[in-house]
């Protein structure tokens, strides 16, 4: 336990040190804000406009407006977990640091959970930055809150399953720009997984559709909380961390 | 300490080291000798757990590497060839997160990492960050690094690679310190850093163990027995060299006599004694008793040059490189 907590906070402090805490900081704090921003503002022309046409406005503001900005989160979350996982491990690879890891007295899985964790508390860090705008949407207005959380815990599991994902690529490569490309098209494809059975029916098909993220967040970000979602986002994620820790031993056996 | 067992390590084809067993006493500093591509590297990364073992078993301090690698792990220090640095930490913050993961108790963190700091003169740069180090600086904290945790074993390198004149006598003289409380085992494919530094040697080529003995016997181990030089002044250079060669023979217990050449009115020769023999008494008494004045007479030793290329000599190759060998030596 103390060795998973020693790396990973010596994974959190080296994302502060270099320009990328910042740089994805930034970015999200920034591109969610225009979203945020246009979406309320687009939200209340709707009403009001409805109003002004004398219809019933009674809009849910959980379904038009706050699961949308969840699906948004969601969506620039896939842009920017490669750029949080791409380093873990493919770094420590190209200097060399990863022999004085595996040389010293602490197991791989050891290692493995230390990095994911620093991930996962990073991409906490941006929830907890998009967490203020939604603030200020409670702050004057009432929507309900526990569809709010529901959507976070589901914005939160689709984080640790893609950082495991991530993380299993970054102990493949040297390099941190392959590391980026291959996790990102591997989210990408699993993202859109559920439009196979758009094409075609079959039982194949199912279980790939079956394979979306997206899917399963839906439900999430509509404020359902359901056992089978959370466990598919609990099976993905072990999958890769155990693949991970596979991938760190074999290097032994193959460099 | 170390006790290696018909060790194989192979890459796809390629076999890296080749059934090598050795031993090392606890206390000892072995040096670990041979040319580029030799097998030390690979050798050290399986001593450290860094790689399994093809074939053949490692115990380290008692633990077998495959059976009980964390317990090897904590018995070593390691110096990797390119020392395993994080280059955004300061030294200070290095130093702790190494004795974190290796397993130091919380309580005794600070004392050894100031300790460490100390022996490795690295107090006046404790805060600055790594990437701004000079390269003998970086070396400096990579051997810091190995010493946090008391290791029983320290596994280095060559850890004098890269340095300059100065920082390769520091070092040497920090490892020679640094073997009264430890075992060290190092790497070089420098000679004269084995004969300064080591007590013992192992020579390893092509991933073969060619030589393994004490540094002064494998020098002795050239010539099996007593030899000398004999240089003194004849009668007035009328003597012939061959006539002053049957009066050395009859020297006792000399098995071999060799005139090696003439200057300023000396004469030269290598004598060579019965194993077992000394000859050096009879030989200046020889020369004496008969007027001829003696110039000079000294031990005739090889260096470890000398024997590497004795050792690894039935190789054409192999000699090659012990060449690139002797030219590095006199390069330092």
């Amino acid at each position: 336990m103390r060795n998973i907590v020693t790396i990973a906070a010596k994974e959190l402090r080296s994302y502060f040190v270099s320009p990328i805490a910042y740089i994805v900081l930034t970015v999200f704090a920034l591109v969610f804000g225009i979203f945020f921003t246009v979406s309320v503002e687009s939200f209340i022309r709707y009403v009001l406009a409805q109003g002004q046409m004398g219809g019933n406005v009674s809009l849910d503001l959980h379904e038009t407006l706050i699961a949308r900005l969840m699906g948004t989160i969601n969506t620039i979350g896939l842009f920017l977990v490669p750029m949080i996982t791409m380093r873990l491990f493919a770094e420590e690879k190209r200097t060399g640091t990863i022999e004085l890891l595996l040389t010293s007295p602490i197991r791989d899985y050891e290692i493995v959970l230390g990095k994911w964790l620093a991930a996962v508390a990073f991409y906490t860090a941006l929830l907890v930055v998009s967490s203020l705008n939604f603030a200020i949407l409670l702050y004057f207005s009432n929507p309900e809150w526990k569809p709010i959380l529901v959507a976070y815990l589901g914005l939160f599991l689709t984080g640790c399953a893609t950082l495991a994902l991530g993380t299993f690529v970054s102990t493949t490569t040297r390099n941190q720009i392959i590391a980026v490309a291959v996790t990102f098209f591997a989210c990408l494809a699993l993202w859109i997984a559920d439009a196979v059975t758009v094409f075609s029916s079959g039982a194949w098909a199912e279980v790939i559709g079956y394979l979306s993220l997206i899917s399963h967040f839906n439900d999430f970000s509509r404020g359902l909380l359901q056992a089978k979602d959370v466990v598919f986002f609990a099976t993905f994620t072990f999958f890769f961390l155990f693949l991970s820790v596979r991938s760190l031993e074999s290097l032994r056996w193959r460099s | 300490m170390i006790d290696v067992q018909n060790l194989s390590k192979r890459y796809g084809g390629f076999t890296a080291v080749d059934d090598i067993s050795f031993h090392v006493e606890p206390g000892r500093i072995v040096g670990f000798l041979g040319p580029n591509g030799a097998g030390k590297t690979t050798t050290m990364r399986v001593l450290t757990c860094f790689l399994p073992p093809s074939r053949g078993s490692v115990r380290i301090a008692g633990h077998d590497v495959l059976e009980d690698p964390l317990a090897v792990k904590r018995a070593i220090g390691y110096l990797p060839e390119t020392p395993p640095l994080y280059a955004d930490m300061p030294v200070e913050g290095y130093l702790r997160f190494v004795s974190e993961i290796k397993g130091v108790p919380a309580k005794k963190i600070l004392g050894q990492v100031e300790h460490a700091m100390k022996r490795c003169a690295l107090l006046d740069v404790r805060d600055k960050r790594i990437a701004k180090l000079s390269k003998g600086y970086r070396q400096r904290v990579g051997l810091a690094q190995a010493l946090l945790h008391d290791p029983q074993l320290l596994i280095l390198d060559e850890p004098t690679s890269g340095l300059d004149p100065k920082q390769i006598l520091e070092t040497r003289d920090l490892i020679r310190e640094l073997a009264g409380d430890h075992t060290v085992i190092l790497s070089t494919h420098i000679l004269p850093e084995v004969e300064q530094v080591c007590e013992e040697v192992i020579i390893i080529n092509k991933g073969r163990l060619v030589a393994r003995d004490s540094v002064v016997n494998l020098r002795n181990r050239l010539r099996g027995a007593d030899a000398i030089v004999l240089d003194f002044f004849a009668d007035g250079a009328t003597l012939e060299p061959h006539s002053a060669e049957v009066v050395l023979k009859a020297i006792p217990g000399l098995a071999r006599v060799h005139f090696t050449g003439q200057k300023d009115g000396r004469l030269q020769f290598e004598l060579e004694a019965e194993p077992g023999r000394q000859i050096r008494s009879a030989a200046a008494s020889a020369v004496v008793s008969r007027g001829w004045q003696l110039f000079e007479m000294k031990s005739i030793t090889y260096s470890l040059e000398d024997v590497f290329l004795e050792v690894t000599g039935a190789d054409s190759d192999a000699s090659s490189s012990a060449d690139a060998l002797a030219g590095e030596a006199e390069a330092q």
